[in-house]
């Protein structure tokens, strides 16, 4: 209600103040003849700016200090014995009695006199709070728009002020990414940090147990060790290559060097479907179809092969990059001049020849570019090992076995835990800032190689 | 002469070319094979992928109704006549009154109302415990008639001709989801359950039809065969607001400025590396992210598809300054000269002539990115969307869950021969939404790109 009241007069306050704008403007022209420096609609702009910008001020400054200053007021209106008797939560919770009662929600069990009566005194408050607010940032905004309105004429360089802040407002979206960047990096490392104070990070990068004790508090955490979900993790990923590399690249080859244009046109978005299922549908496709698939083939090879394990996992995750190694090949092949085909022709070669001993060689580097990148992709790759991989957080050497990965065991460590205070849920920020490290390193190295080979051809 | 020829050394190379030939040209033949087996195996993995799931999937969009005569029998509906508007002074007084009621009349055992009209469906000399005749319906069906009398409380007495959902357990019989072979103690349902299951198939009581609560139900726990998707999609849908709102005019707006105002330097540089790595971070660090910053502290809600949007928005935000910057770029020099030129301002020309070419690439890309995010699960796990939430949120501060994260949490279910199917139902409707999003991009593209 609040919320749509503020829209409404933001928005009224908006129309009023452009309109006004631009009507003197074109008055401008009108009366005098004299030449104008901006069009009639950045006038109308320039005068909206000057409005919203103060009036959404005063709205952002109470929206900041608002609930400080609200809390304050009813901690006041406590009377001072019952403030002395209520601890810190003790306070809170009447804090929550006192609002609901102000805010007409109404609370359970008896109501005290001086409850009530805070109650009342807080619902005027906060009614008249949220009036002078308003009335406020209306005022801010009025004077801004007088003070735009009386500064509108023929002379005024209103295009070059708009420009100045569409260009501010241009630098804040992209400093968006930057932040992000710096939130990622922020919480990790301050999180893992936490966790540092807990664990030795010795144990935790050379361990070789995983046994984490859920229920057992900060005094007897359990133990955490890396390399058995490492080795997980690099076991699927080697997998996934193994599947992926081969089928992506030779169907890179093909499209890009054998195939008839429309059998291309055709067959290149059906590989890339692969690229857009959600990973999700990959893991239940694994966990349901292909894990029973290779324990029953495994059984008729006399092999025990378990449903979910490192292999279904990977055998999976490896259909699923297999358009990302693809695309990206198909790519770089493109890249590599023709005259260098062709001289290979010119010599005699078969296509195969040419392929093998001139396309490759030269597109090596921007393809083993790629390979990283799709590395680094199955490296942070989640859902399909969650379902899939069996999750046995053991250091074992046999792929048809159940492992755990870093994924993983982020997942099992946090869903559903808000309060970061013990090792078992902090330790998901450790291990994800291991995975961000290593992946950071693969792409910036991958984008290296990537953009080191283009500059090679251009 | 002859022998001359066949002797001097290029006859020797070309004889050695000559019959090297065949095992050259073979090599081809098997390199270009393995070609053809790389794009059958990608495209067969394709078609393995969605048969397996829609022959999977297409068996829950059946749903078992049981047809009942329901009596509102007074003996077991032994409750106060519901209260009357007007014998109430205010409207407070009333409501009050009414919620008193409605409380009296949940505390009734309704099972008693739907076990009658089992019994009554049930051929005479039916020999079977109240217990194993319940476990044949939906537990469900009990708040569905107690609604209804409650909405309508002029029906004690009578008897009305309802549709109610089949157990959960009945339905893996019906369709066969359970081996009909097995033994007693491997069945979910009782024997003398199981024969009369048959009979109501038989004499038409129980009948199939499309699986409507697929879509109008939300997520429920005591009543598997009643849980449907709603919630779940309202919450998807809350997201992709968010992104939409968030994501596309953040992006545009740093590709532009990325593109076509930034001086070069270092720090242009700096940013440029930097969104093409976030564009590779796992998506799970967004997660990680959402968790400890949105979370942890700006305390904001848990489980709530703001936070979700946020995080999804972070996370699609590379892929659209990437893609708008790749448009952007691609855009002919001659029209920023013509513009500039007749005396635009670099506002001017890259608003009003470069942006309106570039924006088929730039819609097509949001959609993408919007359909990537719409099928993310791993980092709405961190930020608590795991939660079972049956409702459908009202705000995007309301507790919610999404569709992958639904798919996540069927597939975990218990009752593995009833949810497997329903699990790959949702995938459909999931499958569905993305198919349906690429394919408004793709026909966007190319009606837009033909007028341009």
């Amino acid at each position: 209600m609040n919320a749509l009241i503020i829209a409404a007069v933001l928005l009224v306050l908006l129309g009023v103040s452009y309109q006004s704008g631009f009507a003197k403007s074109r008055g401008l022209v009108t009366a005098d003849g004299v030449k104008v420096h901006s069009r009639p609609q950045y006038h109308g702009s320039y005068s909206a700016l000057w409005t919203m910008i103060p009036a959404l001020a005063v709205l952002l400054l109470w929206f900041w200090f608002g609930a400080g200053i609200t809390r304050s007021y009813t901690v006041g209106l406590l009377p001072q014995d019952v403030l002395l008797s209520l601890d810190q939560t003790g306070l809170n919770a009447t804090l929550t009695r006192i609002n609901a009662l102000a805010t007409g929600y109404g609370v359970a069990g008896e109501v005290a006199p001086y409850e009530q009566s805070a109650g009342e005194a807080l619902r005027s408050f906060n009614f008249l709070t949220f009036a002078g607010t308003l009335v406020l940032a209306v005022l801010a905004g009025g004077a801004g728009f007088v003070y735009a309105r009386n500064r509108i004429s023929a002379r005024l360089r209103a295009r070059n002020s708009v420009e100045r802040v569409i260009g501010l407002l241009l630098l804040a979206c992209s400093a968006v990414a930057i932040l992000t960047t710096v939130g990622i990096v922020a919480s990790l490392v301050t999180e893992a940090f936490k966790f540092f104070t807990f664990i030795n990070p010795i144990d935790f990068f050379f361990g070789t147990v995983w046994a984490p004790n859920n229920a057992g508090g900060a005094a007897n955490p359990g133990k955490y060790g890396l390399l058995p979900l490492l080795a997980g993790t690099l076991m699927i990923t080697a997998i996934a290559m193994l599947v992926a590399v081969p089928v992506g690249l030779m169907a890179a080859i093909y499209l890009s060097q054998y195939a008839p244009r429309q059998f291309r046109a055709v067959a290149k978005p059906f590989i890339e479907i692969l690229a857009g299922i959600p990973t999700i549908v990959f893991g239940f496709f694994a966990l349901v179809t292909v894990g029973p698939f290779l324990r029953d083939f495994g059984a008729l090879l006399g092999l025990s092969v378990n449903a979910t394990s490192a292999l279904t996992a990977g055998v999976v995750m490896g259909i699923m990059i297999i358009p990302f190694v693809s695309s990206l090949s198909d790519d770089i092949l493109n890249q590599v001049p023709r005259t260098l085909r062709d001289g290979a022709y010119g010599l005699g070669a078969t296509q195969s020849e040419t392929i093998r001993n001139v396309l490759l060689p030269a597109a090596l580097p921007g393809i083993v570019g790629a390979f990283l990148l799709a590395v680094s992709r199955a490296i942070g790759e989640t859902m399909i090992v969650v379902l899939a991989s069996g999750n046995s957080p053991v250091l074992r050497g046999n792929p048809l076995e159940p492992v755990s990965t870093i994924t993983v065991s982020i997942v099992n460590q946090l869903t559903g835990d808000t309060d970061f205070t013990g090792p078992q849920s902090l330790v998901g920020f450790a291990l994800g800032l291991t995975l961000f490290v290593v992946t950071l390193c693969l792409n910036i190295f991958a984008l290296y190689i990537v953009r080191r080979f283009r500059e090679q051809y251009e | 002469m002859a022998t001359d020829t066949l002797n001097s050394p290029g006859a020797a190379r070309a004889r050695a070319v000559r019959s090297s030939l065949r095992r050259r040209h073979l090599s081809e033949q098997i390199f270009r094979g393995f070609g053809i087996l790389a794009i059958a195996l990608a495209l067969g993995f394709v078609v393995l992928l969605f048969v397996d799931v829609f022959r999977k999937g297409i068996p829950a969009f059946v749903q078992s109704n049981l047809h009942l005569s329901v009596t509102f029998d007074p003996e077991i509906i032994d409750v106060s006549p519901a209260p009357a508007r007007n014998g109430f002074a205010t409207e407070a007084e009333f409501t009050a009154a009414s919620l008193a009621w409605q409380r009296e009349v949940a505390l009734l055992n309704w099972n008693q109302v739907i076990e009658a009209s089992l019994r009554q469906a049930a051929p005479a000399g039916t020999d079977i415990d109240s217990r194993t005749l319940l476990s044949i319906a939906e537990t469900n069906a009990r708040h569905q008639v107690r609604e209804m009398f409650v909405a309508n409380p002029t029906l004690l007495g009578q008897t009305v001709e309802i549709d109610v959902l089949a157990s959960a357990n009945a339905a893996n019989w019906i369709k066969g989801n359970i081996n009909r072979e097995l033994g007693d103690a491997q069945q979910q349902l009782a024997a003398p359950a199981r024969a009369l299951i048959d009979t109501f198939v038989d004499n038409g009581t129980i009948s199939n039809g499309f699986a409507w609560s697929i879509f109008t139900n939300v997520d429920s726990r005591s009543a598997p065969a009643a849980a449907g998707l709603l919630g779940a999609f309202a919450g998807t849908m809350w997201m992709m607001l968010i992104v939409i709102v968030l994501a596309v005019p953040i992006g545009v707006a740093a590709a532009i400025y990325l593109e076509e105002f930034a001086p070069k330097s270092r720090l242009t540089d700096l940013i440029e590396v930097n969104i093409n790595n976030l564009a590779a971070v796992p998506s799970i660090v967004f997660g990680l992210l959402g968790a400890a910053v949105f979370i942890n502290w700006f305390h904001l809600p848990i489980s709530a598809p703001i936070v979700g949007g946020l995080v999804l928005t972070l996370m699609t935000l590379p892929t659209i300054i990437i893609a708008t910057r790749g448009a952007l770029m691609g855009v002919s020099p001659a029209l920023r000269q013509a513009a500039l030129g007749m005396g635009a301002s670099r506002t001017q020309m890259v608003f009003h002539h470069v942006l309106p070419v570039t924006f088929p690439s730039i819609l097509t890309a949001t959609i993408l990115g919007v359909a990537h995010a719409l099928g993310e699960t791993a980092p709405l796990l961190l930020i608590g969307m795991k939660a079972f939430v049956a409702s459908v949120p009202a705000t995007p501060l309301d507790q919610a869950t999404a569709l992958p994260v639904q798919i996540f949490l069927w597939q975990g279910n218990e009752n593995r021969n009833f949810f497997e199917p329903r699990t790959a139902a949702a995938i459909m409707v999931l499958l569905a939404v993305m198919i349906l999003l690429n394919g408004v991009a793709i026909f966007l593209r190319s009606r837009l790109e033909k007028r341009a």
